[in-house]
């Protein structure tokens, strides 16, 4: 009775999440150029997104970006952890401090202040703005995923390995980076998404010609989306749906790396 | 190998665009177009447009906040209990909607609760009342709910994970029954993912001005809808980065009250 | 485990850049910034340019013309040609923020753009030199044959409480104010203090009514039957109309604006030549033409409507209605700074209350 009625509240909790996501899935096989209106099946969007350059390039563009802000982000996370382990804790607790600003702050304050530095330095607004941005609000959740790994790590077994004639590097690179390896890996993934899925940071932050799809979408919904946009959109999510089906059926690494994926601040 | 060298890549990255950045919405938010030092800017704030934009959205924003708390906290229990042996595939399936588009999901929100939408058609084949939620401030917080749940789910089902089995236990040999056993043992622990959800939900959906626009219709103004409009459409960037001075506060207390349940968990949290 | 899913990842990331990569990259007679409105082109028409003359299109768009504006006044991003409306091109002249233009490297706009375009155009761009129109219209309203049974001829009607919530407005300073003052016999371009509060207590008396503010959106949620009456740009009715034929488009009898989207170029513009090029390209009647069966804004080419064979549209009032018929057509003019505030801060409370 119990479980019945916990399958219930999470079968509901389940509908609430993917409704939506339903919704446009089916509407990527609307044969009709809005979506207020049936106009029977079509596959012919999926057809047309394939030549329309402005959507790829959008997507090539949002791709991009997720992928090298989440790769900067990483590395100067991972970095800046491991030198936050060895601060004192005063300074740790202001770089700490700093490091939730962008995530706390609302997204529309960032994207502002970001703006208005970039003005001030008088860039030219374009791709490097938006990724220069992107990797800033990305940074922090690579930082919370990544230190309580580094807080787990028994820095007695850095000193053994450096006792045992290993170099810094080596010592970190054999020792400590396995460790933390799942921690800085769902970082990566976290950046990621965040990036994929940031609109109002982006906002402000684009230059003229450089669409990400959130940018790209923000100026046809006044318009009316583009039904190729829906067909795209669940191109994207069934392949990440069949990736992770796949990846979780494989029986590899039982799930030591559980809860690795937490999302932002703990 | 210095280790204090190696923060110095992120320390400059942080102090470039992170401080630098918001001493400059503070330098504009206290002057004037002419580059004179005033205070207006923040002051407009008490005007009654924006004092009620900001109310409706202090408001709104708690309201969703506290229907993500309780629709998430059974939720994550559940989960927890559910022993499954791939944690991170229940965290995926909360984080894979947000590779879909935020603002085609919210869209589709629209498709579906407008007056000739998808769930009055159902209604209206059911021969029930037909659904009038569109438009209103019930269907931001729909919205808002909707988009920052898994913000409230993870945290929480994070702490709760970390909860010794050994404890629980533990409080049960000693007599407790379930509700005390929550109530002074799960609860408590479960307080720092709490907190981090509170703030993960509340503060964007305070500054949102996107959910509003599309499934408010434009009619409900909040406060994050004034400062996007001061930037993006009157072009007052002194009023909009003052009106931003004004939601930094809402921030500047939540890192108080993060920084005071950090030193009292220590161990839990983090 | 996670390694894979990574590695998959980065694989789509690396094949889909590579594949896109191909298109782009600056042509080899350099590029031109064009800044317009979104939906506003035909996108072949972008690629026919690029091919022939080699001139690399980077396109942006926008949704307002006071999202423009603040971004070309930065000047963070240097646009060659934008397209902004009547007002925003007096107020962006006002400001110095545009160059003069040199007709003779424009041939084809004098030769094929009608002359009372370029006349009703000294309204905002007095001399004449700084803008080309691009695309004109009126703004009315656009009701449902199905859901409204009395004649639509007055702005009145949007007051009438009988359609409750099934009202579509304007979300834009201007428009929303355009039809509080033309409808109590205003000019929509009014300064006078009484007027505009008395506007402002007509909107906000009409706000319980209204389902929501929309810009483009009206489009579609007449379409769907989501609203009885909406206020619409004319350029969107014909499009409306082929997709639900129950819709119809009207002049309301108090008068109301008449809006030309003109090309301009900034004074900071970086590549003067190839916005000239482009402008020229866009003046082409087979161009105008193109453009125009794609976005069905009215064009001010007369050589483009000569090229319409369908002469239901070549007529048809909605397009190109005979303007001598109605009274009270008016252009916006800009009102300065002092009377730009005064209306954002009207609507802001209207948008409020």
């Amino acid at each position: 009775m119990r479980n019945t009625l916990r399958k219930i509240y999470i079968a509901l909790i389940f509908l609430f999440l993917y409704a939506p996501i339903l919704t446009l899935i089916v509407l990527s096989f609307n044969d009709s150029r809005t979506r207020a209106k049936w106009g029977g099946f079509t596959t012919r969007w999926y057809l047309s997104m394939f030549r329309n350059q402005a959507i790829l390039q959008a997507l090539t563009n949002t791709l991009i970006i997720a992928f090298l802000s989440a790769l900067i982000a990483t590395v100067i996370g991972t970095v800046a952890c491991i030198s936050m382990q060895m601060m004192k804790r005063g300074s740790r607790a202001v770089i700490m401090g700093i490091t939730n600003i962008p995530m706390l702050n609302a997204d529309i304050v960032t994207g502002i202040s970001l703006m208005l530095l970039f003005i001030t330095l008088g860039l030219r607004f374009g791709f490097m703005t938006i990724l220069l941005s992107h990797i800033t609000f990305n940074i922090p959740y690579v930082i919370l995923s990544v230190m309580p790994r580094m807080k787990q790590l028994n820095p007695s077994v850095y000193e053994a390995a450096l006792d045992l004639g290993a170099s810094h590097i080596q010592a970190f690179f054999k020792v400590v980076f396995p460790d933390i390896l799942p921690g800085v890996l769902s970082g990566f993934l976290m950046a990621f998404t965040m990036s994929l899925d940031d609109f109002i940071i982006t906002h402000f932050t684009k230059g003229p010609g450089v669409d990400t799809l959130s940018t790209k979408i923000y100026t046809e919904v006044k318009k009316g989306i583009k039904p190729e946009m829906y067909a795209l959109s669940t191109l994207i999510f069934v392949t990440v749906l069949l990736l992770l089906i796949l990846v979780n059926k494989t029986p590899s690494g039982k799930s030591t790396e559980k809860r690795k994926l937490q999302p932002a601040k703990q | 190998m210095n280790k204090k060298t190696l923060a110095f890549p992120y320390v400059l990255w942080a102090a470039a665009f992170i401080v630098i950045p918001l001493c400059m919405v503070f330098y504009y938010g206290m002057t004037d177009t002419t580059g004179a030092f005033t205070l207006e800017n923040i002051i407009t704030i008490a005007t009654a447009e924006h004092a009620k934009a900001l109310l409706l959205s202090i408001e709104l924003s708690f309201v969703s906040t506290l229907i993500c708390f309780l629709l998430a906290y059974p939720l994550a229990m559940i989960l927890t209990n559910m022993n499954v042996s791939q944690h991170s595939f229940i965290v995926l399936i909360f984080i894979l909607p947000m590779w879909m588009n935020f603002l085609l999901r919210t869209l589709a929100w629209q498709t579906l609760l407008e007056k000739t939408g998808v769930i009055n058609s159902i209604l209206g084949f059911l021969h029930l009342p037909a659904l009038e939620i569109i438009n209103t401030p019930g269907a931001i917080v729909l919205g808002m709910v909707y988009n920052f749940l898994p913000f409230m789910v993870l945290p929480i089902y994070n702490a709760l994970t970390k909860i010794d089995n050994n404890v629980i236990n533990a409080a049960r040999d000693l007599g407790a029954n379930g509700v005390q056993t929550f109530f002074r043992v799960t609860l408590p622990l479960s307080v720092p993912g709490i907190i981090s959800g509170v703030t993960m939900v509340f503060i964007p959906a305070l500054t949102t001005f996107v959910i509003s626009t599309l499934l408010g219709g434009s009619k409900i103004l909040l406060i994050g809808n004034v400062i996007e409009q001061e930037f993006t459409q009157t072009g007052n960037w002194h009023l909009g980065s003052g009106l931003s001075i004004v939601l930094m506060i809402f921030i500047i207390v939540n890192m108080v009250i993060e920084a005071i349940s950090d030193r009292e968990g220590e161990h839990t949290s983090l | 485990m996670k390694k894979r899913a990574l590695v998959i990842v980065m694989l789509i990331t690396s094949v889909l850049s590579l594949t896109a990569c191909g298109s782009g990259s600056g042509g080899k007679n350099g590029e031109v910034v064009v800044y317009n409105w979104g939906e506003y082109i035909d996108p072949d028409v972008l690629t026919a340019f690029e091919e022939e003359t080699g001139i690399h299109v980077i396109y942006d768009e926008f949704e307002t013309n006071e999202i423009m504006y603040p971004k070309v006044e930065a000047g963070a991003s240097a646009y060659d040609v934008v397209c902004p409306s009547d007002y925003m091109i007096r107020k962006m002249i006002d400001n110095d923020l545009l160059a003069p233009l040199d007709f003779d490297k424009i041939p084809n706009a004098r030769k094929y753009i009608g002359a009372q375009y370029f006349e009703q155009s000294r309204e905002f761009d007095p001399t004449g030199e700084y803008s080309i129109p691009y695309c004109w219209g009126t703004v009315g309203i656009l009701y449902n044959k199905t859901m409204v049974d009395e004649p639509v001829d007055s702005w009145d009607i949007l007051w009438n409480e009988k359609y409750a919530d099934n009202i579509l407005m304007q979300d834009s300073v201007r428009d929303a104010f355009m039809v509080a003052l033309k409808r109590s016999g205003a000019s929509m371009n009014s300064l006078d203090e009484a007027e505009l509060q008395a506007a402002k207590d007509a909107l906000i008396a009409q706000k319980p009514l209204v389902q929501a503010y929309v810009i483009d959106q009206v489009r579609d949620k007449m379409i769907g039957g989501e609203a009885a009456l909406g206020v619409i740009y004319s350029g969107e009715a014909i499009y409306t109309q082929r997709e639900n034929p129950d819709l119809e488009y009207v002049i309301p009898a108090e008068g109301t604006n008449v809006w030309i989207d003109s090309w301009v170029i900034p004074k900071n513009a970086p590549n003067r030549e190839n916005a000239e090029k482009f402008i020229d390209y866009m003046c082409r009647p087979d161009i105008a033409l193109k453009n125009f069966e794609y976005i069905t804004y009215s064009t001010p080419n007369e050589g483009a409507r000569e090229l319409i064979e369908d002469a239901d549209i070549k007529n048809s009032p909605i397009a190109f209605p005979d303007l001598s018929q109605y009274d009270n057509l008016e252009t916006f003019s800009y009102l300065g700074e002092e009377g730009d505030s005064l209306y954002n801060e009207l609507w802001k409370e209207v948008k409020s209350e």
